[in-house]
């Protein structure tokens, strides 16, 4: 058992025991150790790493740098204001058992493509701060997920934080599934109106070997809104359907125990849409701006 | 390896602990606490919830080394000098309990849920015990106890 209770110490662990399973929430792992799918010889235990369960905005006033020990169930009661579709996001995240323990640290290092947090953090253009023995570096997200349960982490390699760029225009996530809880996405889809940058970010979960960005969905959309980020009802529903249309274009579902493809598709459509139409509403009123 | 932590205020000293073991496992087969159930294994269902610093959880996905130097309590500990805890009273009281086996996680869920919101409505109800399964699907009842309980711990204070 491995217990640092530093940040230094924990990187010279994961060097010196490269076997070692770091385990945080153990939301996952602890799933894989249970039913014997898992069996590594030592745990890496980073719970007790002082300051790594705190977030900060940092001095660019823009960036919510999250630590990698920061539960779901903190980000939805400390940063709904700052980050208000990545607290949609957790709060979609299992339970309330779930959430006291998960991370979105942790939801990262898994690398699922049904991660919650990974559309929202793609439709942000959020960096993972990693770091080993060798030294620091900021990934961006369109690097990470490099297929089903890989990312670009070294063995070496911890996550120590997430830097999420603030909300500066409405923000939406949208997850479908058979219940309201404890849930794994059949399709997720985050929407992240960059009023400031005049950009559109999107993230699709659940619909492809990795979390996906609907490129040409981002291009049309910040087209059309080029010259009135200031009059979104001028956007008629037709629009709507166009950006649903495009996302669902961007997706490579499989047919799985959770949904076929073709369903994911169309629910991603659907998704789409509505997450527009929601976003366009908040827009007009000013919420979340 | 021998892990150190405190359960239900008393302090234990457990050698031997498998380094893969969960707090569910330690606690039902190093601790003797039986009141934990386990069913799922994967955090699906709740019957293993209990507290850890204070904090809700599913003792199947904590590793039990997890918890040195940390204060757990089990729904054992709830109860104080041989009375149930009015949480528990009150699912006695509602008829909430059938085959009684989601019913520990149920309580201790339960208890953290009124801990922190001593009034919830029917909708923070079922969105704050959601991760908590009934196989008896006996959910009306239990939704009755907690509002029992939440009347009767309002009227206490």
């Amino acid at each position: 058992m491995l217990r640092p209770s530093s940040w230094r110490g924990a990187m010279l662990l994961r060097s010196q025991y490269p076997d070692a399973s770091p385990i945080c929430g153990g939301t996952d792992l602890m799933v894989d150790i249970n039913f014997g799918r898992a069996r590594p010889p030592t745990l890496l235990d980073l719970t007790s790493i002082e300051g790594l369960d705190s977030w900060e905005l940092l001095d660019d006033g823009r960036t919510v740098r999250i630590g990698a020990g920061v539960s779901f169930t903190r980000i939805i009661d400390e940063l709904s204001g700052l980050c208000p579709a990545l607290a949609q996001a957790a709060r979609t995240v299992g339970s309330p058992q779930i959430r006291n323990r998960g991370t979105v640290a942790g939801n990262l290092a898994t690398a699922s493509p049904a991660g919650d947090s990974h559309p929202v953090l793609l439709a942000g253009w959020a960096k993972v701060e990693v770091e080993s023995v060798r030294g620091l570096r900021l990934i961006d997200i369109d690097d990470f997920f490099l297929g089903p349960k890989r990312s670009a982490l070294e063995p070496d390699e911890l996550i120590r934080a997430v830097l999420v760029p603030a909300a500066t225009g409405p923000q939406q996530f949208a997850k479908v599934g058979p219940r309201n809880a404890m849930v794994i996405a059949t399709v997720s889809f985050a929407l992240n109106l960059d009023v400031a940058g005049g950009r559109v970010g999107t993230g699709i979960g659940s619909a492809g070997p990795t979390p996906l960005r609907a490129r040409a969905a981002e291009q049309m959309l910040q087209e059309v809104l080029a010259d009135r980020w200031d009059a979104p009802s001028a956007v008629d529903d037709s629009v709507a359907r166009q950006f649903g249309a495009l996302i669902a274009e961007a997706a490579s579902p499989i047919d799985d125990v959770r949904g076929s493809a073709e369903y994911r598709r169309h629910a991603l459509a659907v998704l789409g849409r509505r997450c527009l139409s929601w976003a366009l509403a908040d827009l007009e009123t000013g919420v979340a701006a | 390896m021998r892990v150190n932590v405190t359960v239900n205020g008393v302090a234990h000293s457990v050698d031997h602990v498998w380094a893969l073991e969960s707090l569910l496992d330690f606690l039902r087969e190093r601790v003797g606490l039986r009141g934990t159930k386990n069913a799922c294994e994967q955090g699906e269902c709740g019957s293993c919830s209990v507290y850890v610093d204070g904090v809700l959880v599913c003792s199947c996905l904590v590793a039990a080394v997890q918890v040195e130097g940390r204060s757990v309590v089990t729904v054992e500990g709830l109860e104080s000098g041989g009375a149930v805890h009015p949480v528990q009273q009150a699912f006695l009281d509602a008829g909430a309990v059938q085959c009684g086996f989601c019913t520990p996680g149920m309580v201790v869920a339960a208890h953290c849920l009124l801990a922190g919101d001593p009034d919830p409505d029917d909708l923070t109800v079922r969105e704050e015990l959601s991760g908590n399964l009934c196989r008896c699907t006996g959910y009306q009842k239990i939704l009755d106890a907690v509002h029992l309980a939440a009347g009767r711990t309002g009227a206490a204070s």
